[in-house]
């Protein structure tokens, strides 16, 4: 009747994930008893849970990516106390624990903290840049939202029902065969991934749609700032190489419920098969993360430099040539697999060539500091500290790329240390940039700002702190992924970066307190122009928040910069530059609960394939297909906001606009 | 007390760990090739990355706001010249490197021989779930867990693994290769000084991977044949069915010499004559589908 699923899948015995998990679903009920107390609820469905207003979707997307980022280092501190503890002896975590830890650890942050994040930015913000009103597909929107949060319902699900893999976060067979990890860890992690997969796949189409035909009059390729054409090449990628995610784990999925031997040891199938394609989905991975982080600095040092982004045009070249050559390097992540020396120059020199539009980015950034006004307000901080630190990653990425060098480092802590140095220093740093940044556009009201820098400082330093010590760790060939170990000489720097995962923690905590200040606050922060950086894309040309149709009247771009350009003009002229436009009633589409009930029964298919309950996936196939009936035959897509409304809301802020830009031209 | 012994740890494995321990203290020519390289190539990155870190935090400072002397240039967004040195300096650095790359790549293949006057010594490695089996197929004999070389030797090694991926690394000696079932890799290396030194696996296998330490000892030519001897005196026999009971999984660190090996059991293993190892296994599957795990 349930399949594999008895009452001994739930670890009774160990402590540690029934007391996490209680502390969450204590948490979660705490907050939704809240929410229903108040009287809330009725507000979240409406107005949050079925909207498929892109800017909603875009805040979901960075919530869901906040609060995994707090489980994904949750699973770091672990994991750095685990190894601190396991000097000659087992520590605290045997084996088949700490194993899912680390495969945990690497599976959330990926997939469930940077890519939601990334995700989350480039919705809430491309529209604005691009000046329209929504993505190409809405609703479309929601769904791939609640199909990325039911991946990531499951995977904490495998917290208390069952296991996580214990295979690291690329399951690499012929371990993560059946006849190797026996149990429904790494089922757990296939459906996860299927599910968010299709539903960035989704989110792909979507943003590669709204980039190439949705933009504002006037909004030519080469008028699109930077972070739109970072969005456009990331989700470029994301059409290529999610397909080949989906793929490579449906096909272990078949080895592992239908016998087929794709990667088995037997019958003809090929462990590096899988290595192969998951790198080849897995390194424009890599780029999908990063890309968007690269467009948030360009227009981050912009704004903070009072400068137009230097050489714009190299900008776009360099981020399509990353685009590209991100196909053609996946096989550096096993130059010690024995391919031979052609193989294995080729892919090291192509390594390499990636790096030069990445030089190429650093040093547009810095000279777009070069002779301008740099103000040091957190978004700044994060991205001068990202500069600093992703010379140095990618240093010793290229020096990785050189094989013999990688003969020695593959695997190892150096290793680990490259990577969460660009990741953290790269796309993790560029997304707190974008979250201060972007974050008074969302709510009406900025971050506090001391808060802000204790959060960098202590995120900065930590960051050294604790993976610094990696990389010696790797030269003193330290291998990635021991429980335990017995050699003197690694135990001080095992040590060192515990302590720093530490004062990281602070840094998270730091991050929470400026949020609840924050939200104190509010009324000291708010922000009533809709421009509180002195901005220059049309996302400050709105209100904050702006509006459900973004802009009352669509902008008509006639330049790089287009609100710069308006705002000079204004401010020459000391008044708007319109007169009050004729407002039209809008269409908005309507709100729909596809996309998370399509999510409910996408979360009761994955749940009853891990556990073998078919019978109960029968069930969720069919709800799926009715939820997609019931929205094919809806009958009214689209609601009108009538003009008078549209007028009412544009007018307070065309005000206050108008009367602070009349100020700065007085000055 | 203890904390004094901490620090006193931390300030001499600081000083002695960086150079004595790991890659960056090579006993063997392959180990000083990718040292060098290494070393070369981050020289080479230095060169550009400390003047661009430190361009960085000076532009960022110099051009402050509140800096009046600055200059000031609010719209100053291009400049040819500028892009072409942007896109030349690391163009140039990567053809450098990649030279060094190409070169690199082909002169330390891990399956290129060693040149030298001497014969190499042939030992077939297989990773077992969780410990290593080392063939001497010259010699007739075979170890868990211990490797033994003889100094200046170069030596031929064939990889294969039993069941799961592992990779075969000893640090101080050359660089890694990975082990996988149905094939045999290849690595050559070559030990310079006389020492015991430890190798590890260095891909994820599963629950034991932790406990796939060996000690490498390198040792004279005669301390090489007494060895030979020593295991040759052993009772063990190594064939068939003895290698299926060694393919289950185990953590033991024992230490096991075979006097006998069946001729030819490296390439039964490597063309699955000899079946893989079996995981878990049949009992603890049973056990862990009831428990739901």
């Amino acid at each position: 009747m349930f399949g594999r699923l008895t009452w001994q899948a739930i670890p009774w015995s160990e402590p540690i994930p029934l007391i996490a998990a209680g502390g969450v679903g204590f948490l979660l009920a705490a907050v939704v008893g809240w929410v229903f107390v108040k009287g809330y609820a009725p507000y979240m469905w409406k107005e949050w849970i079925t909207s498929v207003d892109h800017k909603r979707i875009g805040v979901m997307y960075c919530l869901l990516a906040l609060v995994m980022l707090l489980r994904g280092f949750s699973d770091a501190l672990m994991m750095r106390s685990q190894q601190a503890v396991a000097f000659h002896g087992g520590g605290y975590l045997p084996p088949d624990h700490y194993n899912q830890i680390f495969s945990a650890h690497g599976t959330i942050m990926i997939f469930f903290v940077a890519m939601p994040f990334v995700i989350g930015l480039m919705n809430f913000v491309v529209p604005l840049q691009l000046g329209i009103r929504d993505v190409a597909f809405p609703t479309l929107n929601s769904v791939s939202f609640w199909l990325t949060a039911a991946g990531a319902l499951l995977v904490n699900i495998s917290l208390v029902v069952g296991e996580f893999a214990r295979t690291g976060w690329l399951p690499y067979p012929p371990l993560s065969e059946l006849q190797y990890s026996p149990g429904v860890g790494v089922d757990y992690y296939l459906w996860s991934l299927q599910i968010s997969g299709a539903g960035t796949l989704l989110s792909g189409i979507n943003l590669v749609t709204t980039i190439l035909k949705m933009r504002a009059p006037g909004m030519s390729y080469t008028r699109m700032p930077v972070f739109c054409w970072t969005a456009l090449a990331s989700n470029l990628l994301i059409v290529a190489a999610f397909p080949v995610l989906t793929a490579v784990t449906a096909m272990l999925l078949l080895d592992r419920y239908l016998g087929f031997h794709f990667f088995t040891n037997e019958m003809g199938g090929n462990p590096m098969m899988f290595v192969n394609l998951i790198w080849v989905w897995g390194h424009p991975e890599v780029y999908i993360l990063v890309l968007p982080a690269f467009g948030v600095f360009s227009e981050v040092i912009s704004t903070f430099s009072g400068k137009p982004l230097f050489g714009y045009r190299s900008m776009v070249a360099a981020t399509m040539a990353i685009c590209l050559l991100s196909w053609l390097v996946w096989l550096h992540h096993f130059f010690t697999m024995g391919a031979g020396a052609d193989v294995n120059g080729f892919f090291g020199i192509m390594t390499m060539i990636i790096a030069v539009p990445t030089g190429v980015k650093v040093y547009n950034w810095l000279f777009t500091m070069y002779g301008g006004k740099v103000r040091f307000e957190p978004p700044m901080l994060w991205s001068i500290g990202f500069m600093v630190t992703f010379v140095i990653g990618g240093m010793t990425g290229v020096l990785m790329a050189v094989p013999p060098a990688d003969f020695v480092l593959h695997n190892s802590l150096f290793l680990v240390a490259h990577f969460h140095n660009v990741i953290i220093g790269g796309v993790l740093f560029g997304l707190f940039a974008g979250y201060n940044y972007w974050f008074p556009k969302a709510f009406g009201f900025r971050l506090d700002e001391k808060w802000g820098k204790r959060a960098f400082w202590l995120w900065f330093v930590g960051f050294y702190a604790a993976f610094m010590p990696l990389y010696v760790l790797g030269l003193l060939g330290m291998t990635r992924r021991m429980q335990h170990f017995d050699r003197p000489e690694w135990y001080p720097w095992v040590l060192a970066a515990a302590a720093g995962a530490g004062l990281i923690t602070l840094g998270i905590g730091a991050q929470i307190v400026q949020l609840v200040v924050s939200i104190r606050n509010r009324a000291a922060l708010r922000d009533i122009t809709g421009d509180p950086w002195d901005g220059r894309t049309l996302e400050w040309a709105t209100a904050s928040p702006p509006p459900a149709f973004n802009f009352a009247v669509m902008p008509n771009v006639k330049g790089e910069e287009p609100y710069w350009g308006m705002k000079t003009k204004a401010r020459e002229l000391a008044h708007l530059l319109t007169a009050e436009p004729s407002y039209q009633p809008i269409s908005v589409p309507r709100n729909t609960a596809t996309g998370v009930v399509t999510a409910f029964f996408a979360v009761v298919i994955g749940f009853a394939m891990i556990w073998r309950i078919y019978w109960l996936a029968g069930i969720g196939f069919v709800g799926l297909y009715a939820a997609f009936v019931a929205f094919a035959w809806r009958n009214r897509s689209e609601e009108e906001i009538p003009a008078a409304e549209v007028a009412r809301r544009d007018r307070d802020n065309r005000f206050v606009r108008s009367s602070v830009l009349a100020e700065g031209a007085s000055q | 007390m203890r904390l004094r012994a901490l620090a006193l740890l931390l300030c001499v494995t600081a000083a002695l760990g960086g150079c004595t321990q790991g890659i960056l203290d090579p006993q063997g020519p392959i180990a000083d090739g990718e040292r060098l390289i290494l070393l070369d190539a981050l020289a080479i990155m230095l060169l550009i990355a400390v003047p661009t870190i430190l361009a960085t935090l000076w532009f960022a400072w110099w051009f402050r706001a509140s800096n009046r002397a600055a200059l000031y240039r609010p719209t100053w967004a291009y400049s040819d010249k500028l892009e072409v040195i942007v896109w030349a300096i690391p163009a140039l650095v990567v053809l450098f490197l990649g030279g060094v790359a190409w070169t690199g790549a082909h002169q330390l293949d891990p399956a290129r021989p060693i040149e030298s006057s001497l014969r190499p010594l042939e030992i077939q490695v297989v990773s077992l779930d969780w410990r290593w089996l080392f063939i001497y197929p010259e010699q007739h004999i075979a170890t868990i867990n211990r490797l033994v070389i003889p100094i200046g030797t170069p030596v031929h090694f064939r990889i294969t693994s039993s069941s799961v991926m592992n990779v075969f690394f000893v640090p101080r000696i050359g660089g890694e290769i990975y082990a996988m079932n149905g094939m045999a890799t290849q690595l050559n290396l070559l030990a310079r000084n006389v020492g015991r030194f430890p190798g590890l696996s260095a891909q994820f296998s599963g629950d034991g991977f932790s406990d796939m330490a060996f000690n490498t000892d390198v040792v004279s030519e005669k301390g090489f044949r007494d060895f030979v001897r020593g295991a040759s005196a052993s009772s063990k026999r190594l064939d068939g069915s003895e290698y299926i009971s060694l393919s289950r999984q185990s953590t033991s660190a024992e230490v096991k010499l075979f006097g006998k090996v069946a001729s030819g059991i490296f390439d039964d293993i490597v063309s699955r004559r000899l079946p893989p190892g079996s995981g878990p296994g049949p009992a603890a599957q049973a056990i862990m589908s009831q428990k739901g795990m």
